[in-house]
Order: structure tokens, then sequence, then C-alpha cells
């Protein structure tokens, strides 16, 4: 959200207006449940600039999306102070506009040949590493707790 | 009381109906349409989806299963959907990732114009319409194998819809009896594959290998509209030829090249359906029949013991041979789609609405794709069968095998034996043989040209049907050697001496007066056991038939 935002920033009036509508369409097209839930939980429809708390329940709901601590306190100010930022948007009036697929959508695709011209820097690569087993990335053992999937065949897809 | 047997037979073409009938097996009569029953060995994923469930005392009520696919191929491509990094499987960790794969900041996507013509050849393959203009989205979820934290995919609009997949199942006893199906495909679509997750439980910790992250993948989408293991897995193959045949997947299911997840639910005919579960991991397809039957008859077993269907995700344990829970993410899972932003919609075009002046490199004709499709399984079955008399089953066994097909053509091009002859040399001593030592065709000792040139020694009568299958034992054991070689060396070929084949005849006679007498007296069996004696005088080297009109010819004399 916060990339398309600072994009946003940089286009004219009528383009945010339909990328703020497309957004809404979109939200409410794809069933952003929670997104649309949460929004609702804490802001006045009509009033983009008040700051409406967000409950623990949200909150809490938020972490797991994400696997973010929020933590303090004032992390949570800050997700509010950003939410209330997303929310100018809302003041911009975009009623009859159709929304765009996207700020590119007049844009060509452009369309790369199949070479293979990249790879073979794992070294490069595994220096961004935390750490390291020759030349896998080591990660927690997951957020997400599976069962005990030892005989399970090597390319499960999850 | 011994448990009733529950047969599945397909009613018409979206469900199974299980018909629990108290001991006796009279309910079937009232299934129209086909028992799925096949005999094993028709195909490699056929499985025998008889099941057996406890009967319930509420009643003699019928369940129908439903059944749909979610199928992922990746795509055969050197390098990946958005990266210029190769495609490889098995290359040594990490090697084979881009920046962009490793989700570095300031990396942007770059689509493999690869992949979307193998997509939309895909798609017209499965009678889709191809859209025009697609668009990609991002899709959330928090893996350690997925690190941008997204999958690009095609949720809102997909290249392709609203195809069809016709497939053909065995029905009732014989093998030939096979009946044609279809399943509705409901999209197409290009997205990212993840990385690999090795978990390491001892050291509570998980390796990460992103050489599959960003690999181009197919995800097709097929309506539920089965109703059976063996329906899917004969669905699932027939898509595996399809993507073979075009080109577009190696489809391999042990490399992972083609993953199957099934959405599995039961429910009484003529009632909603019931709540499904998502049965994942069918990564072989010897299991994938097993698993999806294993799913209904389980959820029919709950169902009817009062219990509740959750929906939930299971995996296929292939040891118990039984699904199990698997809590892969926590509740309901929100992918936060949005637009992918870095992505302009994909724009196809036709003949009709070709820009003029447009770089060729740039655009995608559909039309020019259509023109250049090769020849589908379906087709090529129906050639077969039309132009050497071939039955289906066969047709379907030749195009089982990779490379049986092109072995069989060869051997076909080569001798002048009959179609049928090299069919059934080709299908039962030659796929024989290569089962029995688990070979593929290539690694077979044995080229089509010997085998051709086999089938010429027997089709001039040069040799006896029986010496033919000597010959071709010794050309398996023996490479390098021509059959012709083998016959001189083995004294295999047939007496061409028409007087010293009568030589023989008339010693044997000689030698056994009483079955003479029997064959006068006009016992039909005598002159077989004649015709036993001198074939074996000869070791076989004489053709029965010859044998025959001689020793007849003689007893009239």
């Amino acid at each position: 959200m916060s990339s398309l935002l600072s994009a946003s920033s940089a286009l004219s009036e009528d383009a945010l207006r339909r990328l703020k509508r497309e957004m809404w369409a979109r939200a409410v097209k794809l069933g952003f449940r929670s997104w649309v839930g949460w929004r609702r939980g804490f802001t006045s429809k009509a009033d983009p600039q008040r700051s409406d708390r967000v409950t623990a329940e949200v909150i809490e709901h938020l972490e797991r999306l994400a696997l973010v601590d929020f933590g303090s306190q004032e992390a949570v100010a800050r997700l509010e102070k950003a939410i209330a930022f997303a929310d100018r948007l809302r003041a911009v009036d975009t009623d009859g506009v159709e929304p765009m697929e996207s700020v590119l959508e007049d844009r060509c695709l452009y369309l790369r040949s199949d070479n293979v011209v990249e790879g073979n820097c794992a070294e490069e690569l595994l220096q961004n590493a935390h750490r390291v087993v020759e030349e896998y990335f080591v990660a927690p053992p997951g957020n997400i707790s599976l069962p005990k999937q030892d005989d399970q065949e090597p390319f499960s897809h999850i | 009381m011994a448990a009733p047997m529950l047969r599945w037979s397909c009613l018409g073409k979206r469900w199974v109906l299980a018909c629990i009938d108290g001991g006796s097996r009279h309910g079937r009569g009232a299934a129209i349409g086909c028992t799925s029953r096949r005999k094993r060995g028709q195909s490699s994923v056929a499985q025998q989806p008889l099941i057996t469930v406890q009967k319930s005392r509420k009643g003699e009520h019928e369940w129908a299963a439903v059944v749909g696919l979610e199928i992922h191929a990746q795509i055969s491509s050197n390098s990946k959907l958005f990266s210029g990094s190769q495609v490889h499987f098995a290359a040594p960790p990490n090697s084979l990732v881009s920046f962009f794969d490793a989700s570095l900041p300031g990396t942007l996507p770059v689509l493999n114009r690869r992949c979307v013509e193998a997509a939309v050849m895909t798609g017209l393959a499965l009678n889709c319409r191809i859209n025009k203009k697609s668009l990609f989205d991002r899709k959330h979820y928090f893996y350690a194998d997925l690190p941008a934290g997204y999958q690009i995919t095609q949720q809102r609009l997909p290249i392709a819809v609203n195809g069809s997949l016709a497939y053909s199942v065995s029905v009732g006893k014989k093998p030939s009896q096979v009946s044609t199906r279809t399943v509705r495909i409901k999209q197409i679509q290009l997205e990212q594959d993840s990385g690999k997750s090795l978990h390491d439980e001892l050291r509570s910790q998980t390796l990460i290998d992103l050489n599959r992250a960003g690999v181009g993948l197919l995800e097709v989408v097929l309506e539920p509209d089965m109703s059976c293991g063996e329906e899917a897995a004969s669905a699932v193959r027939e898509l595996q030829l399809i993507l073979q045949a075009l080109g577009t997947s190696q489809a391999n299911m042990a490399e992972g090249q083609l993953r199957v997840d099934a959405n599995v639910s039961v429910h009484h005919p003529g009632e909603p359906l019931g709540v499904r579960t998502e049965v994942k991991n069918l990564n072989s397809t010897r299991f994938l029949a097993k698993a999806i039957d294993s799913e209904i008859k389980r959820q029919i077993h709950e169902l009817e013991n009062g219990r509740k269907i959750l929906n939930e995700t299971r995996s296929f344990d292939y040891k118990l041979g039984c699904t199990m829970p698997m809590r892969d993410k926590e509740g309901k899972q929100d992918y936060r789609f949005m637009p992918e932003p870095n992505l302009p919609p994909l724009l196809l075009y036709d003949t009709a609405s070709l820009p003029p002046g447009a770089d060729p490199q740039q655009v995608i004709n559909i039309d020019w794709i259509r023109d250049r499709l090769p020849e589908l399984p379906g087709k090529t079955r129906e050639k077969l069968i039309q132009k050497y008399g071939m039955l289906p089953e066969h047709s379907f066994a030749l195009l089982n095998e990779v490379g049986l097909l092109e072995f069989f053509q060869n051997v076909i091009k080569e001798t002048g034996a009959e179609p049928k002859k090299v069919t059934s040399w080709v299908l039962n001593i030659f796929l024989g043989f290569l089962k029995q030592q688990n070979l593929a065709v290539n690694e077979s000792p044995v080229t089509p040209s010997a085998l051709a040139e086999l089938l010429n020694l027997l089709d001039r009568k040069a040799i006896s049907s029986s010496a033919a299958r000597q010959v071709f034992e010794e050309l398996w054991r023996s490479k390098g050697k021509t059959p012709s070689q083998i016959v001189s060396e083995k004294k295999l070929e047939l007496m061409q001496d028409q007087e010293a084949l009568e030589r023989v005849c008339h010693t044997v006679m000689e030698g056994h007066p009483q079955v003479v007498m029997d064959m006068k007296r006009g016992n039909p069996r005598a002159i077989n056991k004649l015709i036993g004696l001198v074939r074996k005088a000869t070791l076989s080297r004489a053709d029965p038939t010859v044998i025959k009109e001689i020793l007849e010819r003689k007893l009239l004399s």
C-alpha cells in the first residue's frame, strides 16, 4: 500500500481520483474482508482525518497475517497514523470515474526472449543471509508449524 | 455380517453413485451409465475404486462424490517467468537465482515471452477462450521460500478461461469398454513457483533453496465435474499427455513438474453439495486416485457416523493409505490480493487485431499459435485407430508410455508385417520385457529396426512364432546382433525343404502307429499330437500348418 501511495503523490489529480476509486472497488470486489472490517472498526465513513483506535483484535489479526509484532503501543500509534494518512485518499471525489487496472495500464508490457542471462550468483546472494548451511539460506523452523512431514516427498508445494 | 460392498458407479457425467444395499449388490442395477471398475494394468494410473464401508443404520442413502482439481504445471522454458535465471531440476542450491528471484530491492519483473506462448498454446489445446487482455496480481502469504512475501499470479483476469478436457475411463470388465468424459476447465493462469524448503527438524531449522522460485507455472483449474479417483487420475493423465505433446511442460510428477490438489466433497444426490476438503500434495499418479477415493470413503464414514466434515486441508499419507489433516495455515487465509503495480495488462492479438508495424518480438498472435499447434493425443489415437484398425485400448497403451508410439511407428516403417501383428508384438512382448526390467523405451536393448527385421522373418515364414520369441529374447540379451544372425546361429529357420519335412513326417508316423490309428478313427486330437511330435523332431523349425498339410495328405494316400 505504501508504495502505491508514494507513487500516487506524483500523479495528477485525475489519476489519483481514479486510483483511489480503483483501490476501493478492488477492496470490495476481492473481498478484503479483514481490511474492510478493520477499517470499519476504527474509521468513520465521513471524516478521513479522524483517527480511531485500532482494536486489539484487529492488531492480533494483522500480526498473524503480516508476521509483524507490533509490540508496543507506539507501533500501534504509528499504524493508526499511517492509516489516517492513507485515508486522505477518501477526500477525492471519484464519482463517475472508471477504475484503473494499474497506474501503468496504458503502457506496453515488455516481453523478454527466453534466454538465460542471470543467476550463478549464490555467493553474492548468500552474503545477505543471516545464516547459511552449505549453499542454503537458513530460516527458522517456520511461522507455520507443519505436522511431522519427514516422510513427505521433498517436492511438496505449500 | 460381512461388510457390504460399496460400489462406485459413474452415473451421468457428474457423480458416482455409491449404492449401499444390505449385503446384496442389486442396488447397482439402478445405476445407469457405467461402473468405474476397471482392470488393473490398463493404464499406469488405474486404481481400483472399489470401496468398502461399514453399513450405517441410517439407511439406504446413496452418496455422490464431487471432485475438482487444481493442477500446477511447471512451464518448460529456458528461463524463469519474470527473470533471466535458468530453469533446471536438481541444480546446486541457489545457483539458479537472480536478484529478482531473491526479491532484492530495486528489482522488477520482466515477462518471459515463451511462458506467455506456452499458456496460450495450452489454453488453445484445452478449448479455452484466450483473454486478449489479462492481468497480474499479487497474492500475499508469508513463507520462507517465498522471499517477496507474495506470489505474482492472475487472480482477476487469467489468460485463458472456459475450456474443456476430454478423457477416457475404462468401464465394465473388458478394457475395451472405454467411456469418454469431459471436465470443464475454469481457467488457466500464469504464476510464479515458490522456492523449496527442506525441514531439518533435528536442528529445528529450515533450509531454503530458491532455484525453483520464479519458475513459470500454469495453474489449470478443473471444475468439480469428476466423481471418483479414477476419473480424476485419468483426467490428469490426459492433461499430462497434452502438455507433453505441446511441449509446454515436461509434466513429470516425480520431479514436481506437475502437482495436483483435489477438492473433494460428498452429498446425497439432489441435495446441496457437501462441505469440501482439499487434499494436497498429490504428487504421483500412483496415489492420486487412491488418495481421492480414500478421502471420499472417509467423508462418507464421518457423515454416516453423525460427524461433520470440516473445511480443511489434508494430505495423503501413502504409507497409511489415508488422508491426514494438515495444519498448514492458521484459519482462513487472507491472501490480500492486489494488482501487481509493476506489470501493465498483458495484451494478446489475433491476426485481425494485430497493430500494423508492431515489433514482432513484442506482440503475440493467437491465430499464429493456433495454426502451429502440434497434434494432440486424442487426434493421434484416432489416427492410429483409423490407419491401422487398432483397438482403442491399444491406441491408449501406445501413447501411455513415453517413446512407445515412436518406437511402434519406426517398426511399422521398416516391416511388411501386418499392423495388428506389430501392435501385438510391441504391446505384449516388447512392453512386457520393458516392464519386467523397469526400463524406459529409450533404454531398450532392442532397436525398432531389429524388431522390424524379426517381424519380417516371421512374416515371410522364415521362422515360426515360437522361434521368433526365442530370437527376441536373444536380441534382448545380446545387443548388437541382428535377428538373421541369431536365426542362423541358433538354426532357428523353418525347414523350407519340403522333401526333408516329408521324410520326418513319415518317420514320425511309422514310429507312432497307435496315434495314426487314432487319427484314422477320426479322433481330431490325434493329428495335433502328431504335429507336436514332428515339430519336436524338427527342433520346432517346421511350420505347423505345413506339417498338418503333409500329415493329412499322407493319411489319405
